[in-house]
């Protein structure tokens, strides 16, 4: 195992080293630095020429360059050795460049992806569970319609239909009947479709929905919440309180006591917290909240181990999810309670969703209002990269399930009786896993690459926009920073994917 | 994210690595070939898709002209034309007419029809060059490493690595940049030399599986070359995953040249593409929405369309996906027949993670794990 890993690791760097020798050619072949100046016609444009020339070393020949710049970037490895990743063609260093590149685009990124892997695996296994039904086919050509999408008329559809379209209607935020009749008979037709059974479920779960949503679309359409928006001290703990009895359902089970002994006291400890907390949360700032979070999920976990009884494992999992759903509630409700104060910000004028940048200009204001403002700028962004590659989830769901539903241990389980919720929870969706990981593995290793285009649509400023930048001006040193961010993090997930093969499935065996 | 999917990662569609299919009783004592072509025909989204993308590339290339052969279309892309009612399309449907510039004009009075149909011909050039010779380049090294493993295929290999480490979108930009002023052959060309790698890692497992083979070993007994080994023996075997892959790799392809020329990185003014086109008219689509809606719908379409076929191919050779499900054995027809990987005909199937032997199979590994079994 251990003449593995450093058999890979020894492999990588020599991958790498001659990755970025190739790379950096290319990127010297590409564009001559000094185009810009050798078009422009300031009086002292030789002196300039001069310094650049200074400043990147042009003088020597590339290969020399690329050593140089080698040596330079290995000092990175080394503690405390000097990272030295060369200047720019406007001498700055790049290593503070690169960093807050990178801190951008993990802010943007990190959602998306986080979403999209949990909603395209649910999407997946629900869509292989009604294989060859209505929500099957709606659900598989919606993933290939998004997959076929590119990211730039994605980008400008958002922009142009939600920001602009949302923005307009918030000047008088009423839904039509119209428009709450159609978004009720969806919303019955989706849930009975994902449900299922027999045919008087179906009929009760999609009259359910449609008079729930409706009732809902209704109660926001006259109280005007879409600008002074809240969830109260009413369904704000009747929500605490669905979270937890939704995670009991999902992983245990009706009739198993202890579980709902955990999420009962989990949820008990979360409703006291949201009418203690009321006058404390808008003084809080970004790690009080962390504390909390962490503090309501040890809470949970704790209820899990006390309560636990013979199955402490999955008990706590249980209080631990709800625990962090529960604090989510109370945070989302504050968000909600600051958010008119947001919009009718003089510098927000009304019009909160945003189409470009990562914030608001000379915004003032707090912790919850930069919240807000954040998210607003993040929200079209978000969505749109996690409707991309939620599409790619979804299919490789949907294929392992189906692969691991066909097997015979399944059929065996079945056999002796047991729910179906463990069938498809503990048995099939944990084998078929091997599949996702290869894919997630590769999402995530990717993910600190940013989205060149999404960036590029949204003039967001994160590591995309400093591969685009460098290369248009042939600044090699910017664009080679990327590369080696962006392929060190690809082989570094690639190395664990593989490994966490011989976790997942103990037949396979890395050597 | 916007990189397309590298095909390595896609599911095998290699034939040894079938499970259990169920055939019905109609399909027994038919060839291979012919069960395949039959599949895919009742495949009606991906039939339809074929046709359909074949009209939309025909048109396309009729309209604008291709090799030389002038199209019936009367305008050209690159001239222009004093505006009619601000650039509005003149497209009617009901009753049907063209009228002068159905697309409408762009914003300095080019005909759009003209430079749309133009960008089809251009993005779809581009993506059958990338494709083939990715899968061409991919195909011949994943065959000689697979064939000739030791040092062939180490080196060999790790050439790949070293070009998969580097963000598909990232070389192409590079490329790019240093191309794509020679026009859209030439850059569709060194594209190819970019995405080769996920074909070759494919291949070279399949081959590394198949040069183990009975029949393999027959025909060297027979005196058979190396050459008429791999080309007449292992390769017509894994047609399946190097068709698959192709048609995956084409679809990936389209959305690569055009994000590629949305950046600015791809094919330059005056000649166009479908992702120029939007790059150049994204601002305007407030004022002009037209000149955003038709090249961004011949994307998706085209786009779509390749993905239809490629999954229908992939079922088609590989219709591991499209098993029964055994809690519905009892609806089969009676003279249904449960075939399993060696061709066997069972009623109980044998799981795809091992093989007769008891050994564990290389599927659903990482190209790693294969080479490493």
């Amino acid at each position: 195992m251990l003449s593995y890993v450093l058999r890979r690791i020894g492999v990588s760097i020599l991958i790498l080293i001659a990755a970025s020798f190739i790379m950096y050619i290319l990127v010297a072949w590409a564009r001559d630095p000094l185009s810009d100046l050798y078009a422009s016609n300031s009086p002292n444009r030789d002196a300039l020429i001069a310094q650049r020339i200074d400043w990147l070393d042009l003088n020597q020949p590339v290969v020399v360059r690329w050593f140089n710049w080698l040596i330079g970037a290995a000092q990175c490895v080394v503690p405390f050795g000097g990272c030295n990743l060369g200047v720019n063609i406007q001498n700055q260093p790049v290593a503070i460049l690169l960093g807050r590149a990178m801190g951008a685009t993990l802010q943007l990124v990190t959602a998306s992806t986080i979403f999209a892997i949990v909603l395209g695996i649910l999407v997946g296994i629900v869509s292989a569970l009604r294989q060859y039904s209505a929500v099957d086919y709606t659900f598989t050509f919606a993933s290939f319609f998004f997959y076929s999408l590119p990211s730039f008329v994605m980008g400008v559809l958002l922009k142009v239909f939600v920001a602009l379209g949302f923005n307009d209607w918030l000047q008088d935020p009423v839904f039509s009947w119209a428009s709450i009749i159609i978004f009720s008979l969806v919303s019955g037709l989706l849930w009975q479709a994902i449900i299922g059974g027999p045919r008087n479920r179906r009929l009760i779960v999609a009259v359910a929905s449609i008079v729930t949503t409706g009732a809902m679309l209704y109660y926001m359409s006259v109280t005007d919440w879409f600008r002074d928006p809240a969830l109260g001290p009413v369904i704000a703990p009747l929500l605490i309180a669905a979270f937890g009895a939704a995670m009991v359902l999902m992983t245990a089970g009706p009739r198993a006591r202890f579980a709902w002994r955990t999420a009962g006291a989990t949820a008990i400890v979360l409703i006291v917290s949201y009418f203690v907390l009321q006058p404390l949360l808008p003084a809080m700032n970004g790690w009080g909240i962390v504390l909390l979070v962490l503090l309501a999920i040890g809470v949970g976990v704790l209820a899990g181990w006390l309560l636990g009884e013979h199955d402490k494992g999955q008990a706590m999992r249980i209080g631990g999810l709800t625990g962090l759903l529960g604090m989510g509630v109370i945070i989302l409700d504050q968000f909600m309670q600051r958010w008119n104060d947001y919009l009718t910000n003089p510098r927000v004028g009304g019009r909160p969703i945003a189409t470009v940048g990562s914030q608001t200009p000379n915004l003032q204001g707090d912790f919850w209002i930069q919240g807000i403002d954040t998210f607003t700028h993040l929200l079209l962004p978000t969505i749109s990269l996690m409707l991309i590659s939620f599409a790619g989830y979804t299919r490789y769901a949907r294929g392992g399930m189906l692969e691991t539903l066909n097997q015979d241990y399944i059929r065996t389980a079945r056999a002796k009786g047991l729910p179906e919720r463990t069938v498809v929870g503990r048995h099939a969706f944990r084998n078929s896993l091997i599949p996702i990981t290869t894919i997630v593995a590769a999402d995530v290793g990717g993910l600190i690459g940013g989205a060149i285009i999404t960036e590029r649509i949204f003039a967001f400023s994160g590591m995309g926009s400093l591969f685009i930048s460098g290369l248009n001006a042939g600044d090699p040193n910017p664009v080679m920073a990327y590369f080696v961010v962006v392929a060190v993090f690809a082989i570094t997930f690639n190395f664990l994917a593989d490994l966490s093969y011989s976790v997942l499935d103990p037949r396979v065996r890395s050597k | 994210m916007t990189t397309p999917i590298d095909p390595a990662q896609e599911p095998s569609g290699a034939p040894h690595a079938q499970g259990p299919t169920v055939l019905a009783g109609d399909e027994k004592g038919l060839s291979q070939g012919r069960l395949i072509f039959r599949r895919f025909v009742s495949n009606k989204i991906a039939v339809i898709s074929v046709f359909i993308f074949l009209i939309v590339i025909g048109f396309a290339a009729s309209a604008s002209g291709v090799f030389g052969i002038p199209g019936w279309w009367k305008h050209d892309y690159t001239t222009l034309y004093p505006p009619v009612d601000g650039g509005r399309p003149t497209l009617t449907l009901w009753p049907f007419s063209l009228g002068d510039h159905p697309f409408g004009q762009n914003n300095v009075g080019k005909d759009y029809f003209a430079m749309t149909m133009r960008g089809i011909v251009n993005s779809s050039y581009v993506m059958f060059i990338i494709g083939l010779t990715g899968a061409f380049i991919g195909v011949v090294v994943g065959a000689i490493a697979g064939y000739y493993r030791g040092w062939v295929d180490a080196v060999l290999m790790r050439i790949t690595d070293i070009v998969i480490v580097i963000p598909v979108i990232v070389i192409g930009a590079v490329v790019g940049t240093a191309v794509g002023g020679l026009g859209p052959v030439a850059l569709a060309l060194f594209l190819g030399f970019v995405v080769w790698t996920g074909i070759a890692r494919l291949v070279r497992a399949e081959f590394l599986s198949l040069r183990e083979r009975e029949f393999v070993e027959a025909a060297r007994v027979a005196g058979a070359s190396d050459l008429r080994i791999i080309f007449k023996h292992i390769l017509p075997n894994a047609v399946g995953v190097i068709i698959v892959s192709t048609t995956l790799l084409i679809a990936a392809a389209i959305i690569l040249e055009t994000a590629l020329s949305f950046l600015g990185f791809g094919i330059r003014s005056p000649e166009v593409s479908l992702g120029l086109l939007i790059s150049a008219n994204e601002s305007a689509f407030q004022t002009r929405p037209w000149l955003f809606w038709w090249p961004a719908a011949f994307i998706v379409l085209l786009s779509l369309l390749v993905n239809f076929v490629g999954d229908g191919l992939r079922d088609a050779f590989d219709p591991r996906q499209k098993r029964v499900i055994f809690r519905r054995v009892k609806d089969l027809p009676a003279d249904a027949a449960i075939v399993d990987s060696q061709g066997v005909v069972t009623d109980v199937p044998v799981g795809p993670l091992t093989t007769a032997g008891g050994d564990t199979t290389g599927e659903g590994l990482s190209g790693e794990e294969r080479r490493n079994p």
